[in-house]
């Protein structure tokens, strides 16, 4: 059986809160032992790393060193931003020596220590390579036909690191709404900036990025669109009345997680799966098909 | 239209306006010795930016940033103005500001620059040297994170949030009801403080440095 040691980030315990909820019930399915990581902390997004870069790099290294503790080889999250921040800290540690003394020398006062034994993974990257296509096709019993997926992976899911997508046109996702019955169409925006925290601090701006992915993926033929990051399902699912108002042009469009797709096909309750916390599931095409009485019909 | 309040105070050609073709005396151009050199090689030392001098000014950098339009210098020519020691120019700029960290432009760079990290470290030098306008979104929200990390190991995003438009533009909140009742709706709204058991080991691992410990490590490599 996989076993994992597991870092949820802040996010999921807020407004991403349904990524958590899909990604738990789809691991379950598909017998991958998650293990939280114990007292884990801020991994310090980009926000962080703007104040101070070696409290950053420090902070992020905290989780690391908790998992090492608990005998962990590997840690995933379901989060882009974590997933980077947290694989930026262990390849500064060991690329700069200066950088990884102090970082050990910090940890060291907090009675931890840094041995660098633990990889960072990405979920996506567990259910695509270890879990592997084949084993999800087989807990696929409602397969999703007419459902045209532009996948948008954001920019922090491949950049700067490609452990396990190709950089400038990864098709992970895309492999795997294929193997869930789904089609994908063509998407050239997939790895473009939804504008991340500028959201919050320069709308006008954020707003503009996100209203050309959606144009996009609308102009592709696609009717949903599937994202990984909790902070880009934020900006692409709940914004979308205010960029219509904008912009003067209805591309309002479906948004879910990859892992709330993956669940609608293994026949879970879209409940379970937190679709109901996307505020664009009320008028998404898939939800008549899939209230609980109609889920296998 | 401006997108900040930030004027293009600094910009180093023009002073607005068609120069005064008979002013013969006042300087529009800078010299080398006015520049400050000490600035580009603060920034080389920080990890990640070692690179900057052998930029070959192909702009790739300025062709793939998403948001290279929105600003008032492109990543190109603010990798230049830095290893020349255009200081004041730099630090007036909005670029630093717009950048969300993407790293398109890291990974496209051919001569293998860290665009990114020369971001952040002008960041972290503007934020230390306070150099940017009062209340300042970016600012004021890197700030409050860096606070309630600081103070919690955790991050409430609606607590950030509020405060982020308490400090910057109360009024804002106004335009932000209708998303506020659809996340309370939909049970996203966490009130909750979240925290770590001991937030005080959180605080040991930042004094470590900011008492200056550390540094001897560092200038033995």
């Amino acid at each position: 059986m996989l076993k994992y040691h597991y870092f949820p980030g802040c996010s999921v315990l807020g407004t991403g809160r349904a990524c958590e909820e899909s990604t738990q019930a789809v691991i379950k399915e598909l017998g991958v032992e998650l293990k939280e990581i114990d007292d884990w902390n801020c991994c310090g997004a980009t926000a962080y790393m703007s104040v101070d870069e070696h409290n950053a790099l420090a902070l992020a290294a905290r989780n690391l060193a908790l998992a090492e503790k608990e005998g962990a080889t590997q840690m995933t999250t379901p989060c882009s931003g974590c997933y980077l921040t947290l694989n930026k800290s262990k390849h500064y540690i060991e690329e700069y020596p200066a950088v990884g003394n102090r970082v050990k020398g910090s940890l060291r006062k907090a009675g931890l220590e840094y041995k660098g034994s633990v990889r960072v993974r990405h979920m996506l990257d567990i259910m695509v390579n270890d879990v592997g296509l084949d084993t999800i096709k087989k807990h696929v019993k409602v397969p999703l036909k007419g459902v045209k997926v532009a996948a948008y992976y954001g920019c922090q899911t491949v950049r700067p690191f490609k452990d396990f997508d190709q950089q400038h046109f990864p098709n992970k996702i895309d492999e795997l709404c294929q193997a869930l019955g789904a089609e994908t169409v063509y998407f050239p925006l997939k790895t473009r900036c939804c504008g991340g925290s500028q959201m919050g601090t320069l709308p006008q701006v954020a707003q503009r990025l996100v209203f050309a992915i959606l144009r996009e993926a609308k102009r592709q033929g696609a009717n949903l669109i599937v994202s990984v990051c909790p902070l880009c399902h934020f900006n692409l699912d709940s914004y979308q009345p205010e960029i219509v108002g904008r912009f003067h042009e209805d591309v309002s469009i479906p948004c879910m997680y990859y892992t709330q797709l993956m669940g609608l096909a293994f026949g879970i309750d879209p409940k379970t799966l937190g679709l109901q916390r996307n505020l664009t599931w009320d008028k998404c095409f898939l939800r008549k098909q899939f209230t609980p009485a109609g889920v296998g019909a | 239209m401006p997108l900040f309040s930030l004027e293009k105070k600094g910009t180093i050609l023009s002073k607005g306006g068609p120069p005064d073709i008979m002013d013969v005396t006042t300087r529009h151009i800078k010299y080398q010795a006015d520049c400050d050199p000490s600035f580009p090689a603060a920034i080389k030392k920080i990890p990640g930016c070692e690179k900057l001098d052998s930029c070959i000014q192909c702009g790739t950098c300025s062709g793939v940033c998403p948001l290279s339009i929105y600003m008032d210098m492109t990543p190109r020519r603010v990798m230049n103005l830095v290893r020349y020691g255009f200081k004041k120019e730099v630090m007036a700029s909005n670029t630093i500001w717009l950048c969300s960290s993407c790293y398109a432009c890291t990974v496209e760079c051919p001569r293998e620059i860290k665009v990114t990290d020369i971001m952040y470290a002008l960041k972290q030098m503007a934020i230390k040297e306070r150099a940017y306008p009062r209340r300042f979104a970016m600012v004021v929200l890197a700030n409050e994170f860096y606070k309630m990390v600081r103070a919690r190991g955790r991050v409430n995003e609606i607590h950030l949030v509020t405060r982020l438009n308490l400090l910057t533009n109360p009024l804002k909140m106004l335009s932000m009801a209708r998303l506020g009742i659809e996340l309370i709706r939909r049970g996203r709204f966490s009130l909750r403080p979240e925290s770590v058991r001991d937030p005080r080991r959180i605080r040991e691992i930042m004094e470590y440095t900011e008492n200056g410990n550390g540094k001897e490590a560092r200038s033995k490599c």
